[in-house]
């Protein structure tokens, strides 16, 4: 790499190299739900170029997640195998991940995949339990026939961010990923 | 034979650890129920629940470990300390129980942590409201689905009636412990770290008689009796844990996988 001449071109190409390994994280897969990158799922906070390294910001999405040393090691990989290193990662756990923070296009991403997005979630303080009979539970669309005439069936499903459904319409089950 | 660690008990570790030693073996008890749950779908549920728990005790006995500033990880904490040192209520080291047993618990549970998750968001110290910030949404919806289980099993069959009741018998005189303010709760709320936890006991008593209602289940009476988990002195299954959980880190010890 040549070194740059001037100030501005130093801080070019820094600029330059934070954005390639944004570029490079786009291409990182969560490990459970491969349909979805780490920039789709919004797990990546911040890339900061400190000149002598880049360093990652993530943040967990749920304490347990078995998956958040996987993908810190996946993160700094991809981004050492394109020349980008040296890399580290910082995990920042404030603000909490939250569900709104999927992207649009992971939103796209995951309906295709078969996996129904969150809607948006709601501030703790506003969701009481609710012990009183059936709990009416927020309309979730089919991801294949799109009918809001579906059903929840367990409150977990083949990982704690997602819950398992059915559609009744086209009778498909389904899992849902929950607003946190 | 890997010795055990000396933890240097200061105030704020001690509540740290009453935090991250609840968490964790609450967690290790809910785990047993993987590959026994009574079907499918709520194995994967406790699995899930029971890798929450755990989540969130890693990352307080990490802080903890920082806060003793003696060099211990999560991992010493778990696996090298004594029984004294462990700050766990008695109430989560009880054997699993049955069915019922298990879904009381975590609903007394968790509704405990919600309450306190969410208190401790304004902790005086950022590591520990950042930790709490993410897991009261855990601990909700921990406390929801077993909320959901009470009234399906209080309004169930005569059978899951009068196990639901025989857990109530059997538990929920270990509930005072959780509300039994001490100096160690006095230092924390002075210091702003966190909350006394007798004062979460007007809302944690509000949730669950609103359960209890739904469930058709009567709130027992107050009793005297008063568990001393928290304190170091546990009953006599903290040792059996103990022993599954330490075993292969004491006898191979830094073995990895």
């Amino acid at each position: 790499m040549t070194q740059p001449a001037t100030r501005a071109g130093r801080a070019e190409q820094q600029a330059t190299r934070a954005s390639r390994a944004w570029d490079v994280l786009g291409g990182v897969l969560d490990p459970e739900v491969p349909a979805l990158s780490v920039r789709d799922l919004g797990i990546v906070r911040d890339v900061i170029d400190h000149g002598d390294e880049l360093e990652v910001v993530l943040t967990p999405t749920y304490s347990g997640c078995p998956a958040t040393e996987v993908i810190e090691q996946s993160c700094l990989a991809a981004i050492n195998a394109e020349g980008l290193g040296p890399v580290r990662a910082t995990l920042q756990r404030s603000p909490a991940w939250t569900t709104d923070w999927i992207t649009q296009e992971g939103r796209r991403k995951l309906n295709d995949y078969g996996i129904a997005p969150p809607g948006p979630a709601m501030p703790e303080a506003e969701q009481p339990i609710r012990v009183f009979g059936r709990r009416r539970e927020p309309d979730v669309a089919c991801p294949r026939c799109a009918s809001l005439h579906t059903e929840k069936l367990a409150a977990f499903s083949s990982t704690a961010c997602k819950a398992m459904y059915r559609c009744l319409s086209c009778r498909e089950p389904f899992e849902h990923f929950k607003p946190i | 034979m890997q010795a055990s660690i000396r933890v240097t008990l200061t105030p704020a570790v001690q509540y740290l650890l009453r935090i991250g030693d609840t968490a964790l073996v609450l967690g290790q008890r809910i785990a047993e129920w993987t590959g026994h749950a009574p079907q499918l779908e709520e194995d994967i549920a406790l699995a899930n629940m029971a890798l929450d728990l755990v989540g969130q005790s890693r990352a307080v006995l990490t802080y903890a470990g920082a806060v003793e500033s003696a060099g211990h990880d999560e991992d010493d904490f778990a696996f090298l300390r004594d029984e004294r040192d462990y700050r766990n209520v008695t109430l989560v080291e009880l054997p699993r129980g049955d069915f019922a047993f298990t879904v009381l618990r975590n609903a007394m549970m968790g509704t405990f942590f919600r309450h306190l998750w969410d208190a401790l968001r304004s902790s005086s110290d950022p590591e520990l409201a950042a930790i709490a910030g993410k897991a009261v949404k855990e601990a909700r919806y921990h406390q929801q689905h077993a909320a959901d289980w009470m009234v399906r099993l209080g309004h169930g069959t005569d059978e899951s009636r009068r196990r639901l009741t025989q857990a109530m018998a059997d538990l929920w005189h270990y509930s005072a412990e959780l509300f039994a303010s001490d100096a160690i709760d006095e230092a924390a709320h002075a210091s702003g770290l966190g909350p006394r936890w007798g004062d979460l006991k007007d809302a944690w008593m509000r949730d669950m008689g609103e359960i209890l209602t739904a469930s058709g289940i009567a709130m027992p009476a107050e009793s005297k009796f008063l568990s001393t988990g928290k304190s170091g002195v546990h009953s006599e299954h903290m040792g059996f844990i103990l022993a599954e959980m330490q075993y292969l880190q004491r006898a191979y010890p830094g073995g990895v996988w």
